[in-house]
């Protein structure tokens, strides 16, 4: 290798973290290190109860709509599109198998789930990524699916909330296929910001890569839970390339308001009153 | 002068040309040299088709970050008569790795926009081997929008391992001004030409990637992630970039393959970095013929048709899928950085 040369990114294992709540009835909260009770952290929307902690438990994508939407009220739209392996891709296993995993795995068919419901019966097009599918990568469909429900959303002039959650930004198993989405959904909000649409994004733990530098940074307002880790580059990566600790609450939800890139920090169990609030702002 | 910086499976190419140097050098005119020479020079083109049409897409990104391959500044003395570079994005700085000013292509009026890795160590240095800060990205939509109103035609040159991945590039909002370069790119009022000339690093490629006609020079990449990357996540380990690059599909012909881009602009024999002025001379043929005929759209017609372009890229199956697995194994992982 010549000197000029960019500096390799060494990449190491990484610890592997588990995803979604366990089955058993205690668990570990990794904020404040107490062992807690399932179930109530589950009354409490996935929030750690524990004096001073307000963790954020990830929540899968179906109970993140429970949550958010009026009970009932939500039609899924576009289960039908799923993901074919375009580019023949094998890393220690080939992609298609892959999918199935996932899919076997989490109960999606792929990492979002689009749709319109009531919020407070107020009427909105609604998207939520999950972060527990191929850590919630934006590949075709994600990329077709989001597209979709945001021309529609135009059509019907309906605000648009989107709940992002996803360490993996545009998936790599589609190649620059999924690059390309991140082109296409952010034209399609072109026109919804034309048309006068209210985006609404909620970014969650984690939001990253492709998926932060494409829809996920451009909601008319931005809201973050507390603590999500936000950014484009991966802390390890840049970690290698500047040869330098990090700052303290690097590309945190925290360190994003600071630096002026999200609106608010909202708690889960205050996001429907903080949504609800701003489509009154905004919508007639 | 320094070494040629050479590539293993270049070896058999430069060990020819010297020999053929070696002949040509020779004093006298003897019939048997003349042959001898003509024969050499066959020789050595059936030799460069040979290596250079069926290079690896690990080879292919070697070729892609050849130090002396053609940077945007080279293209700027040999494809256009006039370069009046405009510096700075009004709010924070002036990135040096990405040149905006305005251009002549022979006597068409243009906006160029382009990544630029520099050839000294002290040009490096400072572009970062044109890794663009968002201060990058947002002087260049300055430019593309200042362009719009002046309907001049933009073209940007694609050239980035990626958008830099620091502390001051996070704290100043890689993702959010990528993100917004995109949704404006996708509007911008007059014809845009992208032309991949080297490296299209992921999301830093892209941040300047949205336009009317998208083509690649022949062995430049353009990938989601690096083959580094990749191999790093899905491998565990970056040595296995040669087959995450095979896996990544991210070659001109993988791209045009796969409907991504427009148009493959041919390399001369042996790669860019051989013959610059060969090189320039057909890339100037082709964005001269290509801005020709995107200015012949009326605008909202253009943004129409760039919509679709986007629009329609990806591969899915609009079925019921079947599904199917024990799903036992939980181990899975993918990322880009
Ligand atoms: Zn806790």
């Amino acid at each position: 290798m010549s000197s000029v040369e960019k500096p390799e990114v060494q990449a190491s294992p990484r610890p592997r973290r588990k995803r979604g709540v366990p089955e058993g009835l205690w668990m570990r909260c990794e904020g404040c290190g107490a062992t807690v009770f399932k179930k109530k952290i589950d009354e409490h929307m996935g929030v750690c109860t524990e004096a001073g902690c307000n963790y954020h438990f990830y929540v899968p994508a179906m109970k993140r709509i429970e949550q958010l939407l009026d009970q009932d009220s939500f039609e899924e739209w576009h289960t039908e599109l799923s993901s074919l392996d375009p580019l023949g891709f094998v890393d220690r296993r080939p992609y298609p198998e892959r999918l199935r995993e996932e899919q076997a795995r989490t109960g999606l068919k792929e990492a979002c789930i689009v749709g319109r419901g009531y919020l407070r019966g107020r009427p909105l097009v609604c998207a939520v990524t999950d972060s527990a599918f191929i850590m919630g990568s934006m590949g075709s469909v994600v990329g077709e699916k989001l597209t979709r429900s945001i021309e529609q959303a135009t059509r019907l002039l309906l605000p648009l909330v989107i709940v992002s959650g996803s360490g993996g930004g545009a998936r790599m198993h589609e190649g620059i296929l999924s690059l390309m989405q991140m082109g296409k959904v952010c034209a399609a909000l072109g026109r919804y910001h034309d048309a006068g649409g209210l985006f609404v994004s909620v970014l969650t733990n984690p939001t990253m890569g492709g998926v932060a530098a494409s829809f996920a940074s451009l909601g008319d307002i931005i809201f973050a839970e507390p603590k999500a880790l936000v950014g484009f580059a991966g802390p390890r990566v840049v970690k290698a390339t500047v040869k330098a600790e990090l700052p303290e609450g690097f590309q945190t939800s925290e360190f994003m308001l600071a630096h002026g890139f999200i609106d608010r920090i909202v708690s889960r169990p205050q996001l429907r009153t903080e949504i609800a609030r701003v489509i009154d702002y905004c919508v007639r | 002068m320094p070494p040629a910086y050479r590539l293993p499976f270049e070896k058999p190419i430069l060990e020819l040309e010297a020999t053929l140097a070696e002949l040509e050098a020779a004093p006298g005119s003897e019939v048997e040299v003349r042959d001898k020479i003509r024969k050499t020079r066959v020789e050595l083109s059936r030799l460069k088709r040979e290596i250079f049409e069926k290079l690896e897409p690990w080879e292919v990104v070697q070729v892609a970050r050849h130090p002396e391959r053609p940077h945007s500044s080279d293209y700027l003395e040999l494809v256009f008569d006039e370069f009046v570079e405009l510096h700075g994005d009004r709010a924070f700085g002036d990135d040096p790795a990405i040149l905006t000013g305005f251009a002549k292509l022979e006597d068409r009026k243009v906006m160029f926009v382009g990544q630029q890795k520099g050839r000294t160590m002290k040009d490096r240095a400072a572009t970062l081997n044109a890794m663009p800060h968002p201060e990058g990205y947002r002087k260049a939509l300055h430019r593309m929008q200042m362009a719009a109103k002046y309907r001049l035609p933009i073209i940007c040159f694609i050239d980035t391992p990626g958008a830099y991945p620091g502390i001051g590039a996070e704290e100043r909002g890689q993702a959010y001004q990528i993100a917004f370069n995109l949704r404006e790119m996708s509007r911008i009022g007059t014809p845009i030409v992208c032309i991949v000339i080297g490296e299209g690093g992921s999301g830093g490629a892209l941040g300047i990637g949205i336009g009317d006609y998208i083509a690649m020079l022949q062995h430049s990449y353009y990938s989601v992630i690096s083959p580094e990357g990749c191999a790093g996540i899905l491998w565990k380990d970056s040595k296995y970039k040669d087959r995450a690059a095979r896996a990544l599909k991210f070659t001109s012909g993988d791209l045009k393959r796969l409907g991504v881009i427009d148009e493959i602009i041919q390399e001369p024999l042996g790669g860019a970095h051989r013959d610059h002025r060969q090189t320039a001379v057909i890339l100037k043929g082709r964005l001269m013929q290509i801005v020709r005929d995107l200015s012949s759209y009326p605008i909202d017609r253009l943004l129409e048709r760039r919509y679709d372009k986007f629009r329609r890229i990806g591969v899915f199956e609009e079925l019921p899928p079947v599904v199917g697995g024990n799903g036992d194994n939980r181990d899975s992982a993918a990322e880009t950085a």
